[in-house]
This record gives C-alpha cells, sequence and structure tokens, in this order.
C-alpha cells in the first residue's frame, strides 16, 4: 500500500467514509429507506440526505479552510451536526 | 401497486464495482493521500495537511481560470444546446437523405480533439488559413495570438462546430421515438407548429437533454487539447482553462500535493454541477408525472 502514499488523517477519513457506506447498508436491510419531503426543496431518500450532507460537508471544509482563519475541527463539527440535521429533518 | 423489490440483482453489479474501484476509486485515493503531503520520492514525504487546499484556494491565476472555465461551459451550453434541438428538427425523417445527412452531421463527432485543434489552427491562420485570410481580407484585423475576444470567439465557434453533433443526435433519436399517433392527435386539435414543439417533442426530449447537458457540460469543463493546440491558453492566459493550469502544474513543474488538492477541488465542482442539473431535471419530469 506504500505507492497509496497513506496518511493518518487520509486512512480514518476513508475508514469513516466506508463505515458509513455498510451502516447505511445495514440500516437500509433492517429499516428500508422512504422517500419523502423535509425541509429540503425537493423529496429524498435517506441515501440521498447522505450524499449531499457529505458534498455540503466537503464544500464547508473547503469555505472554512480557503477563507476564514478558523480551524478545520470546527468545519468538521458543523458538518457532523448538519449531517445529523440533514438525515433526521431533511 | 404493491412494487416488489429484489435487491439481489444489485450483486450482479460486483465485477463492474471491482473494475471501477481500479480505474477510478483508488486512484482518487490515492490523489486524495497526495493533497495532505508534500511528497518528493518514494522515501521523502512530509505532511502539509489543508497547506495546498489554503494555496490553491487563494491562487488568483486559479481563480480566473475557474470563473473563464464557468464562462466557456455555459457559452458553449447556450449556444449547443437551441442549435442542436434546431438542427434535429430540421434533419429528413426517412429515406436516403436521411442516412446521408446523419453521416454529414456526425462527421466532426469522429474526430479526435488534437486533429480538431490542428484543424483550426490552419484554419485560423492569417496567410494561409482560409478563416483567417477571408476574415482579413475583408478587412477584419483578426489575429488568435494576439486579440483575446478573436481567440474566444474562434474556441466557441470551434466547440460548437465539435459537439453540436451530439446534441443534435441525441435529439434526432429522441424525436424518432415520438409515437406517430401523437403527432395525428395534434393534427386533429389544429396544434400549432410551435405547440407541437412545446408540448409534445419538448417534453419527450427532457431524457435525452439531461445526458446531453451533462455529457456537454462535463466535456466543455475538461476541455483540454483543442483550446492548447490553437491557441495555447493565449493571448497572455486569456484561454487558458482548468485543466491547462492543472497540467502546467501537475506535469510542468511536478508539483504533485498543489495539483492533487486542485484536481480534488475540480472534481467537487464538477461533481456539484452535475448532480444539480440531474436532480433539478428529474423533478422536473416527477412534477409533471404527478400532475397529469
Amino acid at each position: 500500500m506504500e505507492w497509496m502514499v497513506w496518511t493518518l488523517p487520509t486512512t480514518v477519513f476513508f475508514s469513516v467514509i466506508a463505515a458509513m457506506l455498510v451502516g447505511m447498508t445495514v440500516w437500509e436491510v433492517v429499516q428500508p429507506t422512504v422517500e419523502r419531503k423535509g425541509f429540503l426543496p425537493i423529496s429524498t431518500t435517506r441515501g440521498d440526505r447522505l450524499f449531499i450532507g457529505l458534498l455540503s460537508a466537503a464544500y464547508l471544509h473547503l469555505m472554512v479552510v480557503g477563507f476564514t482563519p478558523l480551524s478545520i475541527w470546527w468545519a468538521l463539527a458543523g458538518s457532523v451536526l448538519w449531517l445529523l440535521v440533514l438525515i433526521r429533518w431533511g | 401497486m404493491n412494487k416488489v423489490y429484489d435487491n439481489k440483482a444489485w450483486l450482479l453489479i460486483l465485477p463492474m464495482l471491482a473494475l471501477v474501484a481500479f480505474s477510478a476509486i483508488i486512484p482518487l485515493m490515492t490523489v486524495v493521500n497526495y493533497s495532505v503531503q508534500d511528497v518528493f520520492d518514494a522515501n521523502t514525504r512530509f505532511f502539509t495537511g489543508t497547506e495546498w487546499f489554503v494555496q490553491m484556494l487563494n491562487d488568483p491565476a486559479l481563480q480566473s481560470a475557474l470563473l473563464r472555465q464557468f464562462a466557456f461551459s455555459l457559452t458553449v451550453l447556450c449556444i449547443e444546446v437551441p442549435l442542436g434541438i434546431g438542427i434535429a428538427l430540421l434533419m429528413p425523417k426517412k429515406g436516403w437523405q436521411a442516412s446521408a445527412v446523419l453521416i454529414l452531421v456526425t462527421l466532426p463527432l469522429l474526430i479526435p480533439w488534437n486533429v480538431v485543434g490542428s484543424i483550426w489552427q490552419i484554419f485560423t491562420r492569417g496567410d494561409i488559413g482560409l478563416m483567417g485570410w477571408g476574415l482579413r481580407e475583408l478587412g477584419y484585423e483578426y489575429n488568435i495570438t494576439r486579440s483575446a475576444v478573436d481567440a474566444w470567439g474562434t474556441i466557441i465557434i470551434m466547440d460548437v462546430w465539435h459537439w453540436t453533433p451530439l446534441i443534435a443526435l441525441l435529439c434526432y433519436s429522441g424525436l424518432r421515438s415520438i409515437p406517430e399517433a401523437y403527432y395525428q392527435a395534434a393534427r386533429i386539435d389544429r396544434a400549432s407548429r410551435w405547440a407541437v414543439f412545446r408540448f409534445i417533442q419538448l417534453p419527450k426530449l427532457t431524457n435525452v437533454l439531461v445526458i446531453g447537458v451533462l455529457l456537454r457540460f462535463m466535456h466543455s469543463f475538461m476541455i483540454y487539447a483543442e483550446p492548447f493546440v490553437l491557441t495555447g491558453g493565449g493571448p497572455g492566459s486569456s484561454t487558458t482553462f482548468l485543466s491547462q493550469s492543472l497540467t502546467t502544474m501537475a506535469i510542468g513543474q511536478q508539483d504533485l500535493g498543489p495539483s492533487a488538492a486542485f484536481s480534488l477541488i475540480y472534481f467537487l465542482i464538477i461533481l456539484l454541477v452535475s448532480w444539480v442539473f440531474y436532480t433539478a431535471i428529474m423533478n422536473m419530469q416527477k412534477d409533471k408525472e404527478g400532475g397529469a
């Protein structure tokens, strides 16, 4: 795996993403998702909301890191919070 | 209606998933790994965290390349989509004319990117190129190596020439799949030509247009070879698009860390825009079905 030049942060990052996908699969098997309309302007399934959450998290991180003096951990905390809100009420 | 879902069919895509893992997912993960490090060689690398991202996001040259890229993609989409639909509507429907026109329209699509660039490079030369020479004879000081306006105009015309056929072809196939009964009903209702287009043809074209717009957006957003061969990004940096900036950085200067960070930002932009397009158009369709 040396050619992929892993670092600890990227390993953790991808492990968490993989765990999320596995978790979503298990959740789907246990209790299949129902498409519904929350506060988002479109009706979404659980997987849609996860995708929207992850994509907006990526942008949030870029904005915070690139254009504010804030620490990246604030972006992470904000993203996790946003993702939970999105999955629950989105 | 009760639909029975059998998710076992998903297992059939496993071979494809394995293939995509090697062709796309693992390379992308490697790019992520590179983007947080300064890699000198196999044994020497330093963790830099978010430094490259900060640098890339605040680089004025890249910011203006991004704006140029959006301007270019939107311009070609606004020209190519209506023009492609128009051409598809005008194409003959049957007989040998249909085949002949189909082949003529498709020809530009068969030409490789580099060759398209070279063709236009020669075509626009002031001394031997038909267009360059012709415009000069008409009294216009046409020069793509000096005037940014000329360079931009030429690249847009080149892209329209190369890729409008794709939209036309997709729309043509979409139009062919509309059953004759729709047109008969329209004739009975004495629907105008415009009404037929607006309420029969355009709705039936939605699906192919989604694919067309997506493909054209992604293509044009990643355009590289044609402007590179035609103008080399000049005059100055007026036609330097994102992929060319990226290549200069990654291949020219071997700055793997910054270019990895830049690639990820580039990728996220394409992902977002494609997703928004796709969702918007799919929801338009859903509303229509719900309303009807």
